[in-house]
């Protein structure tokens, strides 16, 4: 009994990070999705284009709205990030923050 | 007895992460009834599988394509340029079936709407709870006079690619044209698939010709006046390609409205006829027939449909995305199949649930090679407007790339394209 409740909770424990729910990045916004076209599924980068995924959420947001307001120079990211509103920045930069590269 | 308790709740906790998860649908059903049907392995289809699978687990997501590799439009253009080979631009489904899409390799040959049924060629029948449509394109033989399905084999148009012979018999053509000859490339009139796809194609073709076949010349008779990226396109034309392109718009006679196969003649409007050695007709286009067929395309063969949920006017639960539908101010895109199908497949499990569509966001960007180390695109991010009766592009959002002299702008957009084409094609495929 002893040996068996701890075997249990590591088995408990191993089974519940198995689950199938849904990981982080399936249940992202449907605004981000729109962005691993370019930038990878979930965010993880490809060839030369950046990785956004795990990086912190204050620097995404600050990003995109430099990229917005046209304070920060880029080849395509302005011409994105005008399509955006605040909301939806905050919460792609959440979601991208969140995931592990 | 509390041990025990504690053992036995332990060991139904263990247990139950392992059981399928059940959602109730709207109907009272368990996810057994939660049936999505896809039809239409390409942009559209297999990015609607791919993220039903990976968002709404509880769905059984069934996808019916008929062929077992689908090679894509995106990227063609450098096939027949010589730069890339199909092979590089080809995809099958088993990532989609690690996903656990059940995949079948048969043609959809009718919808039943109000049986919610799709019938296969094979015989099978397949019921579904909600129907995503992404069939692409249908070519309009004879539209252009002469234009027929046998008139391709000389003449190929190379716009639905299909096995990838379309793509690899243009290339082969410019292979075997000899130094000197003319490349003929008929263009039609809005709406077509991928509006800036035959600049890219020139432009390919260009640089292969400037390289191997310099004494050669394009021909482009187009049904239009202007065209996607025109300026970005003709800046780099005028730079990388000069006197090689000869573009002619609608209005100076550039409407190809008669071909002779046997002779490769392009005639246009007002009876020019133009002999080349290598041509190819893009003609006319519609949504594909199965569309046509199950009565949901309006008078202009294409599909119309709801600006929120992209469901079918003519059939609710039939959402049709990709290139066969009327997409309002968006563009006939990949990218738009791929934005659009997501958007589909979200209002599809929130009606099985009994809840309104997300909010929706459409995006697109469109790269385009025109040279080596040479990109341009043109984004576009669009939403239904505040009633949801029709899609608007964003204020003061999108646009294309500057002109001007700007080769680390250019070098750069072509290593994004390069990574658009490995981005995508994981998100629909692996």
């Amino acid at each position: 009994m002893s040996a068996l409740r701890p075997m249990l909770q590591r088995a408990l424990l191993a089974s519940l990070l198995a689950t199938p729910l849904a990981p982080a990045a399936a249940q992202a916004p449907l605004s981000a999705e729109g962005c691993y076209g370019c930038h990878g599924p979930g965010g993880t980068g490809a060839g030369g284009i950046p990785a956004i995924a795990g990086r912190a959420a204050a620097e995404l947001r600050a990003q995109m709205l430099a990229f917005r307001a046209n304070e920060r120079p880029g080849t395509i990211m302005g011409r994105i990030a005008r399509g955006y509103t605040d909301a939806e920045i905050a919460a792609m930069a959440e979601h991208f923050a969140q995931i592990r590269r | 007895m509390q041990t025990l308790t504690r053992r036995a709740a332990l060991g139904a906790a263990l247990l139950a992460p392992l059981a399928a998860p059940r959602a109730v649908n709207a109907q009272g059903g368990t996810a057994a009834q939660a049936r999505l049907v896809v039809i239409g392995g390409g942009f559209g289809g297999a990015s609607a599988a791919s993220f039903a699978r990976r968002r709404f687990p509880w769905m059984e997501v069934t996808l019916v394509e008929p062929k077992t590799r689908f090679v894509t439009c995106p990227y063609g253009n450098l096939v027949i340029g010589g730069t890339k080979r199909i092979d590089d631009i080809s995809h099958g489904y088993d990532g989609l079936r690690a996903r656990g899409v059940r995949v079948v390799h048969d043609w959809a040959s009718g919808i039943d709407a109000n049986a919610r049924t799709v019938r296969l060629a094979g015989g099978q029948t397949l019921t579904y709870d909600r129907l995503i449509l992404s069939p692409g394109i249908a070519l309009r033989w004879g539209a252009v006079e002469g234009y027929d399905e046998a008139a391709s084999e000389v003449m190929p148009h190379a716009w639905v690619p299909g096995d990838g012979a379309q793509t690899a018999l243009l290339r082969r053509q410019l292979e075997a044209m000899p130094d000197g000859g003319v490349v003929g490339i008929a263009i039609p009139g809005n709406p077509f698939r991928c509006p800036p796809g035959p600049y890219e194609r020139i432009s390919m073709i260009a640089s292969y010709l400037k390289r191997h076949k310099p004494r050669s010349k394009i021909l482009a008779l187009d049904a239009k006046d202007a065209f996607s990226k025109q300026g970005l396109f003709q800046d780099a034309w005028a730079e990388l390609y000069p006197g090689l392109i000869e573009w002619v718009p609608a209005n100076r006679d550039g409407r190809v409205v008669r071909v002779d196969a046997r002779e490769r003649v392009l005639e246009t409007e007002f009876g020019e006829k133009h002999k080349v050695a290598v041509a190819n007709v893009i003609p006319p286009q519609s949504a594909a027939r199965i569309a046509i067929e199950a009565g949901l395309a309006d008078n202009s063969g294409w599909v119309p449909v709801n600006p929120v949920t992209f469901e079918s006017r003519a059939a609710p639960g039939i959402h049709v995305v990709g290139d066969a539908n009327i997409p309002g101010p968006m563009p006939k895109s990949g990218y738009i199949a791929n934005s659009t199908a997501k958007q589909a497949v979200a209002s599809a499990a929130a009606s099985l649930r009994g809840e309104a569509p997300p909010t929706a966001l459409y995006y697109n960007t469109c790269y385009s090679h025109v040279g080596d180390e040479y990109g341009i695109s043109v984004v576009g991010i669009f939403r239904p407007n505040a009633d949801g009766t029709a899609i608007v592009e964003v204020p003061n959002s999108g646009g294309v790339s500057p002109r001007g002299n700007l080769p680390e702008q250019r070098r750069l957009e072509a290593i994004y394209a390069d990574a658009w084409y490995d981005s995508i094609t994981r998100d629909m495929f692996a």
